[in-house]
């Protein structure tokens, strides 16, 4: 079983919290900046799985008999985990670019329908109910109205 | 090597469809070739694993506890099996979807490569033998479906791609973090050495590990407290893309559930959370689906729903929970892929995915009303079909283990009937009633609803064809459940994994 130093275990700590901080946050450039300080706390940690710091990497069996070495694993692993985080974040940034194309912001939105399904279940009989419904999602929720009107007539 | 191929084979069709990506007919060539030969070697190894034990491959050489392995037992090359048919079926679908759409010639530059790389990524995670490498094919997995899901972007499709990209994010950084806690408390990411050294820890952090396996699958598999990402973000994608995502994704999530529990965290006795997360989802799945009017969110929210029934048989200890799940994965892979083409034939017909807008469809398209008819019924679970195979296989292993599990069986007979009454109430709205005109294409341009007039042929023959695979399996259920009881039998006996993966040694 590996332990790690007090400073690196405030560190993790730290990145954890400030990640999840952040991906809790309505912009999508929020959320990626989330994604990145949380992948850097996980690497981190993965990182820190291979022993304390400062030990001699492995040389070609030189070492033999002398300090222990650091384990090459975790450091594999973090570079493998290092390049998957970063396509992951060049995709978001695409994603956020497209959004904002399209949309005009980079708000991460709600769902409408979930919104229109809650409100259906008024005490009002079914009749009024298609009437209501068209009020709703135009006048309820203005910030997303983008998502139920046709923003993409605007790409031509 | 036979295990490596299903990996490998879609990987390099992948590279070969985007070297030939002006010409249309070469990528279809390959993309079905290649998911056919896959079918094929999966057909091989579940025949080998299911005569001979496990079919281990050695990646690089590197025996097991150091090298990565790649192993087929019973359940991955039955899982695989079946995935892969279910995947050449909605290639199919989608290959004449865009035939029908947009002509003979036009060459997708994007789709075919990124199929086959989530076809490879869902073939790794069954055949992995090594938590890291499970974490690899997530990722491949996870980021072929962000680009399957955001392809041809309109504003709602970004909006529910946003949210399916962000909570796939957030429980791949929590599995990060879960491997690298296991790998420091045990120095080891092998999933077979993994299940002799947890075994050493402390009770109070094999605890802590089980559970964070369990968020960071239940997110992946969609279960109730951490399901929202799902009815929200799979309607919005094309029908083709959708079956597969519904299909495959979350099942492999109930996969990595199933084989982390019962090689890893084996607990001995019913999992009380597991039986209360299981009820929980059944229950707000269904009650979900019935407050729903759009079909692909009904169907979403059933596939929450029945993510509940395969947690049951999870919480079951015993060798016949284990063989019940996998066989209810086989049955609902198939059986959820199929609704899913199917509503997109519907939403073709009709132009609108609300059921309030659709009617009469049974008088006007009755081919459609038989592909529809068979897998609801199915996955309600009446009798002759396989869902009732399946079903009566987790009840019964259910029944045989404590109060507890019983009263949960008794939930899971609650959701299948609640079940029915979805599927029954979609088939009034839908089917019966007065013929209405097909509403016409409001946005010509996305290949989400297009209009009414243009469906090929191929399209229903693959739906039928899916449903032909769900009549199958339940004709041959005898042999098929002999075959899942196996393999329960061999996950919760752990020995012929682990000795097949670490040598004889290993399988004390």
């Amino acid at each position: 079983m590996t332990t790690v130093s007090l400073a690196m275990a405030v560190v993790v700590a730290a990145l954890y919290a400030v990640g999840f901080y952040l991906l809790l946050q309505r912009s999508l450039m929020r959320v990626l900046l989330g994604v990145v300080v949380l992948g850097h706390g996980a690497n981190l940690l993965l990182q820190l799985t291979g022993g304390p710091p400062a030990r001699p990497p492995i040389l070609g069996g030189s070492a033999e008999g002398s300090a222990p070495l650091a384990d090459p694993l975790p450091q594999a692993l973090a570079l493998t985990a290092v390049v998957i985080t970063f396509a992951m974040t060049t995709y978001l940034l695409a994603l956020g670019y497209r959004s904002w194309v399209l949309v005009g912001h980079d708000e991460v939105q709600d769902d409408l329908e979930d919104r229109r399904i809650a409100r259906r279940r008024t005490p009002t009989a079914s009749m009024g109910e298609e009437a209501d419904e068209q009020g709703d999602e135009v006048g309820v929720d203005p910030g997303s109205a983008a998502a139920s009107g046709d923003p993409v007539g605007d790409r031509s | 090597m036979l295990p490596a191929l299903p990996v490998l084979l879609p990987l390099l069709g992948a590279g070969a469809t985007v070297v030939v990506g002006r010409w249309a007919w070469a990528q279809r060539v390959i993309g079905v070739t290649v998911l056919a030969a896959v079918s094929v070697v999966a057909a091989v190894l579940l025949v080998m694993a299911d005569r001979g034990g496990p079919v281990v491959a050695e990646i690089g050489g590197w025996a097991a506890p150091v090298g990565i392995v790649l192993v087929a037992d019973r359940l991955s090359a039955l899982l695989l099996l079946i995935s892969t048919v279910v995947t050449l079926a909605v290639l199919v679908y989608a290959i004449d979807q865009r035939i029908a759409d947009y002509g003979r010639r036009t060459a997708s530059t994007t789709f075919h490569p990124i199929f086959l790389v989530l076809s490879a990524g869902v073939s790794l995670a069954y055949l992995t033998g090594d938590l890291f490498s499970l974490f690899v094919a997530f990722e491949i997995m996870l980021a072929a479906s962000y680009v399957l899901i955001t392809r041809r972007t309109d504003a709602r499709r970004i909006r529910s791609g946003m949210t399916y990209v962000i909570i796939s994010l957030t429980s791949s950084l929590l599995f990060l973090t879960t491997v690298a806690l296991v790998y420091a408390a045990t120095g080891t990411v092998n999933l077979a050495d993994l299940a002799e050294r947890v075994a050493a820890l402390p009770t109070g952090l094999q605890t802590v590990l089980a559970l964070l396996v369990l968020v960071t699958f239940g997110i992946k598999a969609a279960i109730v407290p951490l399901h929202f990402w799902l009815p929200d973000s799979y309607p919005n994608a094309p029908a083709p893309v959708t079956a597969l995502f519904a299909g495959l994704l979350t099942k492999v999530g109930i996969y990595a559930l199933l084989r982390t529990r019962t090689l890893i965290f084996p607990e001995g006795h019913p999992s009380v959370l597991l039986l209360v997360l299981a009820s929980v989802t059944m229950i707000v799945g269904v009650l979900g689906a019935l407050a729903q009017n759009d079909l692909n969110r009904i169907l979403s929210f059933l596939l929450v729903s029945h993510i509940g029934f395969m947690i049951f048989g999870l919480a079951v200890t015993d060798a016949a929970g284990a063989g019940g799940t996998a066989l209810y994965v086989v049955h609902h892979i198939t059986v959820q892929a199929t609704l899913f083409l199917v509503s997109g034939l519907i939403t073709r017909r009709t132009g609108t995915v609300s059921i309030d807008a659709m009617g009469g469809l049974a008088k006007r398209a009755p081919l459609l009303a038989v592909l529809f008819a068979i897998p609801a019924l199915t996955l309600a679970g009446v009798p002759p079909t396989s869902g009732f195979v399946a079903k009566l296989a987790l009840l019964q292993a259910g029944a045989g283990d404590g109060v507890a599990t019983s009263v949960v069986a008794g939930i899971v007979i609650l959701a299948s009937l609640l079940t029915l009454y979805a599927v029954v109430r979609v088939w009034v709205r839908v089917f019966w009633g007065e013929p209405r005109e097909p509403l016409p294409d409001n946005d010509p341009d996305d290949d989400l609803v297009v209009g009414t007039a243009r469906t090929a042929t191929p399209m229903y023959v693959a739906t039928a064809a899916l449903v032909a695979v769900s009549l199958t399996i339940a004709a041959a259920a005898g042999p098929l459940s002999a075959v899942t009881t196996r393999a329960g039998d061999d996950l919760v006996a752990r020995t012929p994994y682990l000795g097949a993966v670490l040598g004889q040694e290993g399988a004390r």
